[in-house]
């Protein structure tokens, strides 16, 4: 089915800014303001900054599709190849950071053709760019295969073809990589390589972590707080002149591991929860992973690594005691349950509280308030704490999460990295003796990162038994103190788990992940 | 998770979603006017042989009729304890009252529930959400913006299905699940909005990008047929139709529900 055309025949596009600005509609300062730029045909930016510098404001701008006046203000001139984006549809194309929400149809070839079925491309002519566009992105599976069935780097390779399919001459990717797993972040760079390569076009791409981009671009942008020109230059030489404010910024710079724990004490772990053959499922009678044995110890922190659908979320759910498991042993020790029995997914809700506290993926997910002072009170108050009690815990909370300027903000409307401090502070409220977190550094800057980790070690030495689900290689290395690895759903149903190490392999004292078979 | 996926090996897969739909009106109409069993009773014989004959027998008595077989019943049920009572009285206690007349009002109830909902669900389950609206835009040229709009939406009904899950557990680890059941579950609910919304809107961020909405004329990359195999099945349904409503005549059960 290949054409053996160039998978984007259109000219590069030429961007060019000139005291652009855009204010959202409803809110007071302009999210971007006074930008001069100019991108020359075919350079391919990484566009760098903290949150709130407007980058993604840009992005959206750049594609059209920030809306009109009723959506907000333009001020300024932003042209693509001298005219304005939403009069050039088709010769953009955005992929968005979230995996989930951007497939527009139930089969793969549909979701490729749906962009230039829009354009008005003669069906005739659609079939043979959908080939191209798929192949483009190594994405080699049938037309009619169930996007439901994606992994998420195959989703964003997904979306990518779609954009692809559309020959743009300007490529615009918004944190295109901050939801996947390592696997996933290098599928996905790869194809944006080859992409560039092969199609010349102009090519612009937010993301965190430098190091993962820094091979494909030839520019860095770096823009600072309401869209200001901080750095822009050959990628070298605005990485090392500007290390310092790109860090202040949040930036991942390449080897750059913003923080280090220090070694747990020498006193012998005294343990939480110990499995045995355990087998986790989401629905009862269709285990995820089998035959787990691992152990949760107060004062330690257990990384939980493995690649997409090892089952590694469904045993944080079951550590956590909110999914029943589906066979084998779990068993709390008298340090966590206390007068309770060992079954914690028995346990009544409220007895959780001050046991086990879990924090979702999705901060979102466990909201349950308008304000961010009364979310920090649902636990305490759970507990019926008296109402100093109350007021001291949650202010505690506030000033070491940095989030007192917060505290009547409503949580849904914060930012990513304050949603997740949020959704940990609301958790540690309550004080509970061990700690299960999914994904806890997910898409979170370098600032964020920081915070997080410090926090997590200092629960450590605080005798908190800390369980971390995650895919976060830096995070492993430089904080866990265990690790057991799930290993990948095998094609016959017998899931194994896969072999276990010590992170801090220098201290091999504090080391492996006890009983977890080979 | 997802929704709406049907098994592309399915007889009757590939006719044109609009035919299939269409050749369920005429009997739904027909059974609509009238209330006894005949008509009703005929029709489900009709549906059972045409089904069979056609490889669809095995969906009739799957987990995604069972509704139906279930409701069925009940319907009638309620009509034979509380409909209105003529003829003579078998057993009365309060409001309950079994006649003769409430019994054959029940019948032909539960008849119709069948009747009208069975070929409705097995036509379903052959029917993929992609075809049916292509179906709606190019056969019967409803308005692209509205029909893919409402597609994108279903496909995100799967993921406010997981959604929903997760809330539950998530209220659960924050110590608010033992009590309050309706109030915690309107909160949950309302939480499932916010974050449907949000994805809502990152989906159609995505799609205008890809021009959807732009003033260009749409093409569409899947031809949607309407032939001869679609005016057959339009004909068994009004065959089907016709059958049933001259047997009611012919047995002088015919029962207009307005005479």
């Amino acid at each position: 089915m290949r054409t053996g055309e160039p998978v984007a025949d259109a000219r590069p596009v030429e961007i060019q800014a000139r005291r652009w600005g855009w204010r959202h509609g409803g809110r007071r300062d302009a999210a971007i303001a006074g930008l001069d730029l100019r991108i020359a045909p075919g350079e391919r930016v990484l566009l760098l900054g903290a949150s709130g510098s407007g980058k993604s404001t840009l992005l959206h701008g750049l594609a059209g599709v920030l809306g009109g006046d009723e959506d907000g203000e333009s001020r300024g001139e932003l042209l693509i190849d001298g005219r304005p984006p939403e009069a050039s549809r088709g010769r953009s194309g955005l992929v968005l950071q979230d995996p989930d929400s951007q497939l527009v149809m139930a089969r793969l070839g549909d979701d490729v053709a749906f962009g230039l079925e829009n354009l008005g491309v003669p069906a005739d002519a659609i079939w043979p760019r959908v080939a191209d566009a798929l192949d483009a992105v190594g994405l080699r599976l049938p037309h009619p295969h169930s996007t439901a069935n994606l992994s998420g780097g195959q989703r964003q390779r997904l979306a990518l073809a779609g954009v692809l399919a559309m020959r743009p001459g300007l490529i615009l990717l918004d944190e295109p990589t901050a939801n996947l797993d390592p696997d996933g972040v290098r599928e996905v760079r790869d194809a944006v390589a080859r992409v560039a390569d092969e199609s010349g076009a102009t090519l612009v791409v937010i993301e965190h972590r430098v190091s993962v981009w820094l091979p494909v671009v030839d520019r860095v942008v770096v823009l600072g707080q309401g869209g200001r020109l901080i750095a822009d230059g050959r990628p070298a030489d605005v990485l090392s002149d500007r290390g310092g404010e790109l860090r202040a910024a949040g930036v991942w710079l390449p080897t750059d591991v913003p923080w280090r724990a220090h070694a747990p004490g020498s006193a012998p772990p005294e343990p939480l929860m110990a499995t045995a053959a355990l087998d986790v499922a989401r629905v009862p009678g269709d285990p995820v992973q089998r035959g787990i044995d691992t152990r949760v110890d107060a004062g330690r922190i257990l990384a939980v690594t493995g690649p997409n659908g090892a089952g590694k979320s469904t045993l944080a759910l079951t550590l956590a005691g909110l999914v029943r498991p589906d066979g084998g042993e779990l068993a709390a020790r008298a340090a966590l349950a206390g007068d309770l029995g060992s079954e914690p997914w028995r346990w009544r809700s409220r007895d959780l509280l001050t046991r086990i506290g879990t924090v979702f993926q999705n901060p979102e997910h466990q909201f349950l308030t308008g304000s961010v002072r009364a979310e920090l009170e649902v636990g305490p108050r759970a507990l019926k704490l008296s109402s100093r009690e109350r007021t001291t815990r949650v202010d505690r909370m506030l000033d070491a999460l940095r989030l007192d300027p917060l505290a009547d903000a409503n949580p849904f409307t914060l930012s990513g990295g304050e949603k997740r401090r949020l959704s940990v502070a609301t958790v540690l409220a309550s004080r509970p003796r061990m700690l299960v977190l999914d994904e806890p550094t997910f898409g979170q800057d370098a600032n964020t990162w920081r915070e997080l980790a410090r926090l997590i070690v200092e629960l450590r030495d605080e005798g908190v038994g800390v369980v971390a689900v995650t895919h976060d290689e830096t995070f492993v290395e430089a904080v866990a103190d265990t690790r057991l690895v799930l290993a990948a759903p095998s094609d016959d149903g017998d899931e194994r788990v896969g072999s276990a190490s010590a992170p801090h392999g220098d201290s091999a004292s504090q080391g492996t992940q006890r009983g977890v078979r080979a | 998770m997802s929704i709406g996926m049907v098994r592309p090996d399915l007889p009757l897969a590939a006719v044109n979603p609009v035919a299939k739909v269409a050749a369920t009106i005429p009997l739904s109409i027909a059974l609509v006017l009238t209330l006894d069993p005949v008509s009703a009773g005929v029709a489900i014989v009709c549906e059972l042989i045409v089904f069979m004959a056609i490889g669809l027998g095995s969906l009739l008595w799957s987990p995604r009729t069972l509704p139906v077989w279930i409701a069925a019943p009940l319907t009638g049920l309620s009509m034979v304890l509380y409909g209105a009572p003529s003829g003579a009285t078998f057993w009365e206690f309060g409001l309950i009252r079994i006649s003769e007349g409430s019994l054959e009002i029940g019948l032909a109830t539960m008849t119709r529930v069948i009747a009208i909902a069975l070929p409705a669900v097995v036509l379903f389950l052959t029917i993929d959400p992609t075809d049916f609206a292509d179906g709606l835009a190019q056969t019967l040229r409803l308005p692209a913006r509205f029909v893919l709009g409402a597609l994108a939406a279903l496909r995100l009904v799967g993921s406010s299905i997981d959604d929903w899950r997760t809330l539950a557990l998530a209220r659960r680890a924050r110590g608010v699940a033992d009590r309050g059941v309706i109030r915690r579950s309107l909160g949950q609910a309302f939480a499932l909005l916010v974050l449907a919304i949000r994805r809502g809107s990152t989906l159609a961020t995505a799609m205008e990008a890809r021009g959807f909405g732009a003033s260009a004329e749409r093409t569409w990359a899947r031809r949607v047929h309407f032939g001869g195999t679609e005016w057959v099945v339009i004909a068994v349904g009004c065959l089907v139709a016709a059958v049933s409503v001259t047997a009611a005549v012919v047995t002088g059960s015919w029962n207009l529900v307005w005479s």
